[in-house]
C-alpha cells in the first residue's frame, strides 16, 4: 500500500494553514486530529493553571491553624472548584484528549481518527461544558460548596449554584464519550497493514482500555447528575431521605462511574511510560503481552471496586468484605506493569533524558500511590484513614504523581514531534528535580496527617496537626516553582528551540518515521508493519552503518 | 499516635504490616531502578539485550503479590470483623449528629454534649443524623462510621485507658464542618456509674438548646449568627418566605413548633434554609420546654 503522495499537505507541517481558511478560523474549524489535540492542550492547561492557583490558596489557608485569609464558606468553594476543574476539565480529558488525539493515529499509521468531525465536536462540547462550569461561579446562588463529589443530601440542600455545575459535568461527560467512541473505532479499523492487535504500541492499548471505560461508565454518572438536577428543581425524592430517597444510592451511582474513571486517568499514563522505557533503554519492552493485557484487566476489575469509597456509609458487612477483596485484586495487574517496566531497564543501554526521568518519577510516585492504596483497601485500616488527609495524599500520589506526571512525561517525550523543536534538556532536568522534591514535601505530610486523624475538607484544624500542614504548604511552593520552570522551558522551545529532527530519541513506533512536525496527512507513504512495536534492530543497523 | 481502644492494637498491627511491606517494596523498586540506571547506562553498556519476556517471571510476580495482598485482605478483614460484632451487654448510647454539633443520649434519658464512657466496658453507639451525612470519628479508638439521615448505623468500642479523646466529623457537611468537634471522656467504671445516675431525667429548655446544637446558629443575646436570635423573638413580626412567596407572620407557639419540625416551611428573609428538621430529636415535651424558654427571652 506504499503509494506516494505529493502536494503541500504531505510535505509541509500541519502547523501551516492549508485550504481557504487562515489563522484562528483555520484552527477552530479544523478536523486534523493533531490540531484538535493542541486545542485541547491550550484549553486544558488554562484550566489547570486556575486549579493550581486554587490549590495554592487552599494550602495557604491551611499553613496555620485558625482562619487567616478566607472564610470557611470560601474555603469550601475553593476545594470544590479545585476538584471539579482538576477532575472534569483537566485530568479526565487529560492524556487521551491531548496526547491520544495527537499520537494515536500516528502510532497506528493512519491519516486521522475514524470520525474527524466528531472529534472536533467533542472539543466544542468540552468547551461548552467548561463555559457552563464557569457560569456556575457567577450566576445564581453563588459558587458551589459541595466538594467535587456532589454528595446528597448536602448537594440537594446547598443554597449554592449546584445544578449548573452538575449540568456542566453532565455535558463534559458527552465530550468524553465521543472521544472514547472515536478511539475505539480508530483502533479497530485504522491500524496500518500488518499491525495486528499485538503489534500495537502499548500507548494505544492504554487508550483502548480507557476508551471502553469512557463509553460504558460515563452514561451512569450522566443519569445520576440528571437525577440530582431533577431532585433540586422538581423536588422528586431520589436521594434525600426527607423526601423518601436514599443518599447511599447516590453514592453507589456516583462511584460506579467515578471509580472506573480513575483508570481513565491512569491507564493512558501507564501507556506513556510503556513507550518511553523501551526507547530510552534502547531495547524491546519486557513482557509486551502482560503489559497490554494488564491494562484490560485493570479496566475490567476496576469496574467492580467502587464500594471501597463507601466503607463507612453503613453498607452490609458482606458487601464491604467483597469490595475489599476486589480492591486488592486490582493491585495485581498494576504490580505486573511495574515489574515489567523494571525488567525493561534490565540489560538495556540507557540514555538518561528528561522523558525518562519523568517516567521514573511516575514509577516512584505512582508506587507510593498504589501502596498507600493497600491501606485503603484493607478494611480495618481503611476505617481509620477513610475521609482523612491520608486519602487526599493517596489520590494525589496516584492521580497527580501518576496521571499528571504521566502527562508531563508525554509532553517531554513527544514535544519535539509535535513542534519539531527541542527544549533545553538541562532546564527540563532541573524542573523535574524541583518538582519531585516539592511534590513529596507537599503530599507526603498528608499521609502522616491522615494517620494522625486529620479529616479531609477541613478549613481549620486542631493545633496538633500544625507541623505537617506547614511542611505541606512550603512543599506546594516548591512544586509549583518546578511546574513553572517546566512550562516556561517547553513554551520557549516552540519558537526558539533547536530543530529536533524526525527521531531525536531513537523511538521505534510509527510516529517517529514521519517528519517533525508531521505533515497534515501524517505520512508521505502509508506505512506497513512487519515487526513488533519496539524492535530496535533496524535502528541499530542504521547506527552501525553510520558509525562505519 | 497511640491507640486507646480494645481493638486499636489489632488495627495498628495491620497498619505496620501493610506499611512495612510497602516500604520494603518501594525501596526495592527504587533501588533497582537506580541500580539499572547506573549499571546499564549507555556509556557502560552500549549493547542492549532484547529480552522479550519470561513466563517464569510473569508467573512469579503475579502469584507472589496475589499471596501478599490476600494476607493483607485477611488482616484487614479480621480486624474489621471485631469492629462489627458488638459484644453483649455493651452500654447503648445514641449519637445525634447535625449541622454542626454532636449530642449523646443515654438509656436513662441523660443527654450530654461530651461522650462519657467507662474504661474497660464496651459502648455501642447508634449513629443518627438530623440533616446531611456526618461521620463519627474517634482517631484514638480507630473508630469511624457515618451518621446517615434516614438510616441507623452502628459501631462500638471499648476504651482501655482513662483520658479525653477527640471526636471529629469526617464527612464534609458544610460551613462549620471543621468545627464539628466533641470529646470522648473515658473515666473509671465506678465513676461512670455514679455520673450516669446523676443528672438523669429531662433537661431544661436552655439545656436542650445547647444539647441539640441550636446555640451554634441562634444566639440569646440578639447577635445575628447563621439563624435569627432568640432575643425578643416571641411576639415579634417577621417577614418569611413561604413556598417562594414573601409574607409577614407573628412569632407564636405555632410558628416556633413549625420552625422546629419543618424549618424550611417559613424561612425568615435574609437567612438560608439550612436548619435540620428536629422532629426525630425532640419529643412533644421538649418542644414545649423550648417554646417556654424562647418566650422568656
Amino acid at each position: 500500500m506504499a503509494e506516494s503522495k505529493t502536494g503541500p499537505a504531505w510535505t509541509g507541517s500541519y502547523l501551516q494553514d492549508y485550504g481557504s481558511r487562515r489563522g484562528l478560523l483555520a484552527w477552530l474549524t479544523t478536523t486534523d486530529h493533531k490540531r484538535i489535540g493542541l486545542m485541547y492542550m491550550a484549553a486544558m492547561f488554562a484550566f489547570f493553571t486556575v486549579a493550581v492557583l486554587l490549590g495554592l490558596l487552599i494550602r495557604l489557608e491551611l499553613m496555620n491553624p485558625g482562619m487567616q485569609y478566607v472564610t470557611p464558606r470560601v474555603y469550601n468553594s475553593l476545594f470544590t472548584l479545585h476538584g471539579v476543574i482538576m477532575i472534569f476539565l483537566f485530568i479526565v480529558p487529560g492524556i487521551p484528549a491531548v496526547m491520544g488525539n495527537f499520537i494515536l493515529p500516528l502510532q497506528l499509521g493512519a491519516d486521522d481518527v475514524s470520525f474527524p468531525k466528531l472529534n472536533l465536536a467533542s472539543w466544542y462540547v468540552y468547551i461548552a461544558g467548561a463555559i457552563l462550569a464557569l457560569m456556575s461561579l457567577f450566576v445564581g446562588g453563588g459558587v458551589p460548596d459541595t466538594g467535587w463529589t456532589f454528595y446528597a443530601p448536602y448537594a440537594l440542600r446547598s443554597g449554592s449554584n449546584v445544578s449548573l455545575a452538575v449540568f456542566a459535568a453532565f455535558v463534559l461527560g458527552f465530550s468524553s464519550i465521543m472521544t472514547g467512541m472515536n478511539f475505539i473505532t480508530t483502533i479497530h479499523r485504522l491500524r496500518a497493514p500488518g499491525m495486528g492487535f499485538f503489534r500495537m504500541p502499548l500507548f494505544c492499548w492504554g487508550l483502548y482500555a480507557t476508551s471502553w471505560i469512557q463509553v460504558i461508565a460515563t452514561p451512569v454518572v450522566g443519569i445520576t447528575l440528571l437525577l440530582v438536577i431533577m431532585e433540586r428543581a422538581l423536588g422528586i425524592g431520589f436521594f434525600d431521605p426527607a423526601r423518601g430517597g436514599d443518599p447511599v444510592l447516590y453514592q453507589h451511582l456516583f462511584w460506579i462511574y467515578s471509580h472506573p474513571v480513575v483508570y481513565v486517568m491512569i491507564l493512558p499514563a501507564m501507556g506513556v511510560i510503556s513507550e518511553i522505557l523501551p526507547t530510552f533503554a534502547g531495547r524491546t519492552v519486557f513482557g509486551y503481552k502482560a503489559i497490554a493485557l494488564s491494562s484490560m484487566a485493570i479496566a475490567i476489575v476496576g469496574y467492580m471496586v467502587w464500594g471501597h469509597h463507601m466503607f463507612t456509609v453503613g453498607m452490609s458487612d458482606t458487601a464491604r468484605r467483597v469490595f475489599s477483596i476486589l480492591t486488592f485484586l486490582v493491585a495485581i495487574p498494576t504490580g505486573i506493569k511495574v515489574f515489567n517496566w523494571m525488567a525493561t531497564l534490565y540489560k538495556g543501554s540507557i540514555r538518561i533524558e528528561p522523558p525518562l526521568l519523568w517516567a521514573l518519577g511516575f514509577i516512584f510516585l505512582f508506587s507510593i500511590g498504589g501502596l498507600t492504596g493497600l491501606v485503603n483497601g484493607a478494611l480495618s485500616t481503611d476505617i481509620h484513614v477513610h475521609d482523612t488527609a491520608f486519602v487526599v495524599g493517596h489520590f494525589h500520589y496516584t492521580m497527580f504523581g501518576g496521571a499528571g506526571v504521566g502527562l508531563f512525561a508525554a509532553l517531554h517525550y513527544w514535544w519535539p514531534k509535535v513542534f519539531g523543536r527541542m527544549y533545553n534538556r538541562k532546564v527540563a532536568n532541573w524542573a523535574w528535580g524541583i518538582f519531585m522534591v516539592g511534590f513529596n514535601l507537599l503530599y507526603f505530610p498528608m499521609l502522616v496527617l491522615g494517620i494522625m486523624g486529620m479529616p479531609r475538607r477541613y478549613a481549620d484544624y486542631l493545633p496538633r496537626f500544625h507541623g505537617p500542614e506547614l511542611v505541606s504548604t512550603v512543599g506546594s511552593w516548591v512544586m509549583v516553582s518546578g511546574i513553572i520552570l517546566m512550562a516556561w522551558n517547553l513554551v520557549r522551545a516552540i519558537k526558539r528551540g533547536a530543530p529536533a529532527g524526525d527521531n531525536p530519541w531513537g523511538g521505534t513506533t510509527l510516529e517517529w518515521q514521519t517528519t517533525s512536525p508531521p505533515p497534515q496527512l501524517n505520512f508521505a507513504a502509508s506505512p506497513s508493519v512487519t515487526t513488533g512495536p519496539y524492535d530496535h534492530t533496524a535502528l541499530r543497523a542504521a547506527a552501525a552503518k553510520e558509525a562505519r | 499516635m497511640t491507640g486507646a481502644s480494645s481493638f486499636s492494637g489489632m488495627v495498628d498491627k495491620t497498619f505496620w504490616m501493610i506499611l512495612g511491606s510497602s516500604v520494603i517494596m518501594l525501596l526495592g523498586i527504587t533501588v533497582t531502578m537506580i541500580l539499572f540506571m547506573v549499571k546499564y547506562r549507555r556509556s557502560r553498556h552500549p549493547n542492549p539485550s532484547d529480552i522479550e519476556g519470561s513466563a517464569t517471571l510473569e508467573t512469579l510476580w503475579t502469584v507472589l503479590p496475589t499471596v501478599l495482598v490476600m494476607v493483607m485482605f485477611y488482616y484487614g478483614w479480621a480486624g474489621f470483623k471485631v469492629m462489627r460484632e458488638t459484644p453483649k451487654g455493651a452500654i447503648p448510647v445514641t449519637v445525634q449528629a447535625r449541622m454542626w454539633s454532636w449530642s449523646f443520649k443515654y438509656e436513662n434519658g441523660k443527654q450530654t454534649t461530651e461522650l462519657y464512657v467507662p474504661v474497660g466496658r464496651p459502648v455501642a453507639v447508634n449513629l443518627e443524623s438530623a440533616d446531611v451525612i456526618h461521620s463519627f470519628f474517634v482517631p484514638a479508638f480507630r473508630v469511624k462510621e457515618d451518621c446517615m439521615p434516614g438510616r441507623k448505623n452502628h459501631a462500638w468500642f471499648q476504651a482501655e485507658r482513662e483520658g479525653v479523646y477527640d471526636i471529629l466529623c469526617a464527612e464534609y457537611c458544610g460551613d462549620k464542618h471543621s468545627a464539628m468537634l466533641a470529646k470522648v471522656v473515658a473515666v473509671p467504671a465506678d465513676t461512670f456509674d455514679v455520673w450516669l445516675e446523676r443528672g438523669g431525667g429531662r433537661p431544661t429548655g436552655a439545656k436542650l438548646l445547647q444539647l441539640k446544637g441550636c446555640v451554634a446558629c441562634h444566639s440569646s443575646d440578639g447577635s445575628k449568627l447563621v439563624g435569627p436570635s432568640y432575643k425578643g423573638l416571641f411576639g415579634k413580626k417577621e417577614r418569611v418566605i413561604t413556598n417562594g412567596v414573601e409574607r409577614e407572620i407573628t412569632v407564636d407557639e405555632e410558628y416556633i413548633r413549625r420552625s422546629l419540625l419543618q424549618p424550611k416551611a417559613d424561612v425568615v428573609v435574609g437567612y438560608q434554609p439550612q436548619m435540620p428538621e428536629m422532629g426525630n430529636q425532640l419529643d412533644e415535651e421538649d418542644i414545649q420546654l423550648i417554646i417556654d424558654y424562647i418566650k422568656r427571652q
